[in-house]
């Protein structure tokens, strides 16, 4: 089909992965994730108003290993599109977009994902057990 | 005036100009997101205090009005933002014009409906007998 010779613009994988095009994209993966997993927020709620056998049930899939894995992965997409969700609020004020500032955000994000979902898991795991 | 210098030529040329909606998706993204900044944060603090309960203190808890508003307001902002959200990536990603626009009105529908399966169950806990 490709008829015309003239030269086509750099196609997205030949570009290097770096860690502003990384975290845009993971924005966005993140926000789908969270959007998925309303189902389970809503479902949680409605099977709580259903009755006890109902909310048993969404007690027993949470607990699995499927369902832990499931709540773990969103907690980790929840903070991390909350974090970076901040980092947007501050470019949006117009400040912030300077390459060392914008490493540096970036950075911070991704270290305050993990010490939260770490410090979100001891907590709940912990509670949990009581 | 920095409102006219702002415009394009064409829609200088055009003069019809705006339809005042050009930032209303923009906007409220940006609205839904600050409301979902202490939500949030409330929601996961609220879980963990949760994490294990059985039904009974899940709907002592809610019956409680402050838990019940908050979760009311969670599930209006969640639903708008994320459909906001979705909106962007189906704009992007389906080419296919038909198919777009059906996923676009079953993306909305699913939002709203979602949303109100959640506030009227969390309504139900919290005022129901």
């Amino acid at each position: 089909m490709i008829s015309d010779p003239r030269p086509l613009s750099p196609h997205l994988q030949v570009y290097r992965w770096q860690l502003t095009s990384v975290l845009s994209i993971l924005h966005r993966a993140a926000g789908l994730a969270l959007s998925v997993g309303t189902l389970l927020l809503v479902w949680w709620l409605v099977a709580a108003a259903q009755g006890p056998d109902s909310y048993a049930s969404v007690q027993a899939f949470l607990g699995s290993w499927i369902g832990r894995l499931l709540l773990f992965g969103w907690t980790v997409a929840l903070f991390y599109h909350l974090c970076n969700g901040l980092r947007h609020l501050w470019w949006d004020s117009g400040r912030g977009f300077d390459l060392r500032n914008v490493y540096a955000t970036g950075w911070a994000v991704v270290a305050a994902t993990g010490v939260l979902t770490v410090i979100v898991w001891i907590a709940g795991i912990s509670q949990w057990k009581h | 005036m920095a409102q006219s210098r702002m415009r394009s030529p064409l829609g200088r040329a055009i003069g019809l100009g705006s339809a005042k909606e050009g930032v209303g998706h923009w906007w409220m993204q940006r609205v839904t997101a600050i409301a979902l900044v202490p939500l949030a944060v409330w929601f996961v603090i609220s879980i963990i205090a949760l994490a294990g309960a059985d039904r009974i203190v899940f709907i002592e808890w809610v019956r409680h009005p402050v838990p019940a508003v908050l979760l009311v307001l969670l599930l209006v902002a969640t639903f708008y933002h994320s459909a906001l959200g979705l909106q962007v990536i189906i704009e992007d990603y389906v080419e296919n014009e038909s198919l777009r626009l059906a996923l676009l009105v079953v993306m909305r529908l699913g939002s709203v409906l979602l949303a109100v399966l959640g506030i009227y169950a969390v309504l139900k806990l919290s005022l129901g007998a």
